[in-house]
């Protein structure tokens, strides 16, 4: 065992017990701030949590027309933003293929993927709250429609690229046309994938707060006025966390812990929903 | 029925093109009134000054780009590790969950990290760490600079630490996924000659996929740089400037997520909007650029195969 053996055995080692402290680092944040939410928020909820609203300084209350605001402004986002994005992911995979302008979308697409979720809520509300005059709902579910619909693209292309040929091939040659194709054999085919996509752009969606403060803004009341300014489980976090009142930290605290188990929640049926569709592949 | 099937799928996908080119023009528009008053020198000048209605993005602009460039140093070395782990060294029945938990970090919402940051971290950060880092560094010349101030737990370094920890997710699932694409014959090559693990990471793994490691890393900072919540929460928000990563400053998003609904005035507004155009642009310069690699690396290998 000459010394240069010695010393490239020694660099492997070291550099290796790096990489696994690498994950130890990596892996501790996320159990503390995990840790965090719990054990702060496990003892701030209770069956006021979702019977009362949010109180005024100084009150007693609980979340109920946050939970229900960010409930009814997801839910709408979906609605909107799901069929937009199964249809352009679909574009992408079917109609497409190499073409400049599928490339170009596909690219763009990527990017706002990863764009800022604050600017989204800027352009909503140059575009819809300037113009109404006032924060609502309905912009609130744009602004978060909109930061979703790159999620569905591009699980959709993916999942429906995953379909193999043959399938498409023994549809058309049974003279389907091809959105009958499409719609009956493709998505079926593809269904858990797409699936998958949803469930990820909602938890994406789902703790989103900079897109929602200059749209839906807030609302201290019990409020289902679309056009109205709405409460939200994220925003209410925000500005009671910011406060100085105890009550109100503990009831933020109470807040992230639904927000965090949800989206944990969500995020892992995802995954193992999408490992499902990959092997049935 | 065929024919309209398709150019609905086709319009939905234009859509995505819409969005960018309203996202931009409405951008434009709203901050036209500050970008027409103040010019170039927007880019330039600290003045931020709702009552004398005279605004510059330096401060902000200088926060986003430190706090960013931190997550970097933080992000670049740890997610390397992870991915090496992931690919390398770990037994493959860890690789799993262990990788899931690792993208899990990505699931937990901006607003989370800025409460835990905020009430948990910055505490920590104030009592042990920043007392330590300015007895053994302050005093050292140019880097000490960095390290003055009252030790609150709040500013810079603390809102670059989160922001590290929030984009080391994506910045290792990319590097996880270029590492795998390496050729086995390359691998096995290189092993074959009696080359550690470690050898063949540094000299085989990462030559061949360096691209994307970079493509990666600009995808990280393309993030971090217009992360909101998070930052909002523990930077500070001052529109002073100070060399010290100790002291609060402001980043474009933060002042944002704190000025816009509070604005008065429409030059406070157009101003705000215009530092969104800003934000908007560096990010798409970064994404663009990073796609642009993992594109080249994605060409290269369909064309190997």
């Amino acid at each position: 065992m000459d010394w240069r053996y010695m010393r490239r055995r020694t660099v492997n080692i070291v550099n290796l017990s790096g990489a696994v402290l690498a994950t130890i680092f990596g892996l501790f944040w996320l159990f503390w701030i995990i840790w965090t939410t719990l054990s702060f928020g496990i003892t701030a909820i209770d069956w006021n949590l979702f019977l009362l609203d949010t109180p005024a300084p100084g009150g007693t209350g609980g979340l109920a027309n946050a939970i229900v605001g960010s409930l009814i402004m997801v839910g709408l986002a979906t609605t909107i933003g799901t069929p937009v994005g199964i249809l352009a992911g679909t574009y992408l995979a079917e109609y497409g293929g190499h073409s400049f302008v599928a490339g170009t979308i596909r690219f763009i697409n990527d990017i706002l993927l990863s764009a800022p979720s604050i600017i989204i809520g800027l352009f909503i509300y140059e575009l819809v709250v300037i113009n109404m005059g006032h924060f609502s709902a309905l912009a609130g579910a744009l602004a978060l429609a909109i930061i979703m619909l790159p999620v569905i693209i591009r699980t959709t292309e993916e999942m429906l690229k995953l379909v193999p040929n043959p399938l498409r091939e023994a549809a058309l040659a049974l003279g389907a046309p091809r959105w009958k194709m499409i719609t009956l054999v493709a998505y079926r085919a593809a269904l858990s994938g797409i699936l998958t996509g949803m469930l990820l752009a909602v938890a994406r969606i789902a703790g989103e707060t900079a897109p929602l403060l200059f749209t839906a803004l807030n609302n201290q009341f019990w409020s289902t006025d679309l056009m109205q300014p709405m409460a939200n489980l994220p925003v209410v976090i925000f500005q009671f966390a910011m406060s100085p009142y105890k009550e109100w930290h503990t009831l933020a605290w109470a807040g992230s812990l639904l927000i965090t188990l949800s989206v944990l929640v969500l995020s892992i049926v995802a995954r193992t929903l999408s490992r499902k569709a990959k092997m049935e592949h | 029925m065929d024919r309209s099937f398709q150019a609905l799928t086709t319009g939905s996908a234009w859509f995505v093109l819409v969005i960018l080119a309203s996202i931009i023009i409405s951008l434009f528009v709203g901050g036209w009134q500050a970008l027409s008053e103040f010019g170039p020198a927007f880019l330039v000048t600290d003045d931020w000054n709702p009552v004398t209605e005279k605004f510059g993005a330096l401060v902000p602009i200088y926060g986003t780009l430190v706090s960013s460039i931190i997550a970097l140093l933080i992000a670049v070395p740890i997610s390397f590790g992870i991915a090496l782990f992931l690919t390398e060294v770990s037994p493959h029945w860890l690789r799993r969950p262990i990788g899931t938990a690792v993208e899990l970090l990505a699931a937990i919402p901006s607003i989370i990290y800025g409460m835990w940051g905020l009430f948990v971290f910055a505490p920590v950060l104030s009592e042990y760490v920043q007392p330590w880092l300015q007895e053994n560094l302050g005093d050292t010349p140019w880097i000490g600079a960095l390290f003055q101030g009252v030790p609150l737990g709040i500013g810079m370094l603390p809102a670059g630490f989160i922001l590290g920890v929030m984009i080391i997710p994506f910045i290792t699932a990319l590097m996880r996924d270029v590492f795998a694409t390496t050729p086995k014959f390359l691998k096995e090559s290189a092993y074959a000659m009696g080359a550690t693990h470690w050898e063949v990471v540094w000299n085989v793994v990462l030559p061949y996929t360096r691209v994307g490691a970079v493509g990666g890393i600009f995808l990280g900072l393309g993030r971090a740089l217009g992360e909101t919540m998070a930052v909002t929460f523990v930077i500070g928000n001052t529109h002073r400037f100070s060399p010290s990563l100790f002291e609060p400053g402001n980043s474009i998003a933060s002042t944002l997520a704190n000025e816009f609904t509070e604005a008065v005035g429409e030059m406070h507004t157009s101003s705000l909007i215009a530092l969104g155009l800003v934000l908007f642009m560096i990010t798409f310069i970064v994404l663009t650029f990073a796609k642009l690699l993992l594109l080249g690396l994605e060409k290269r290998n369909t064309a190997k195969n």
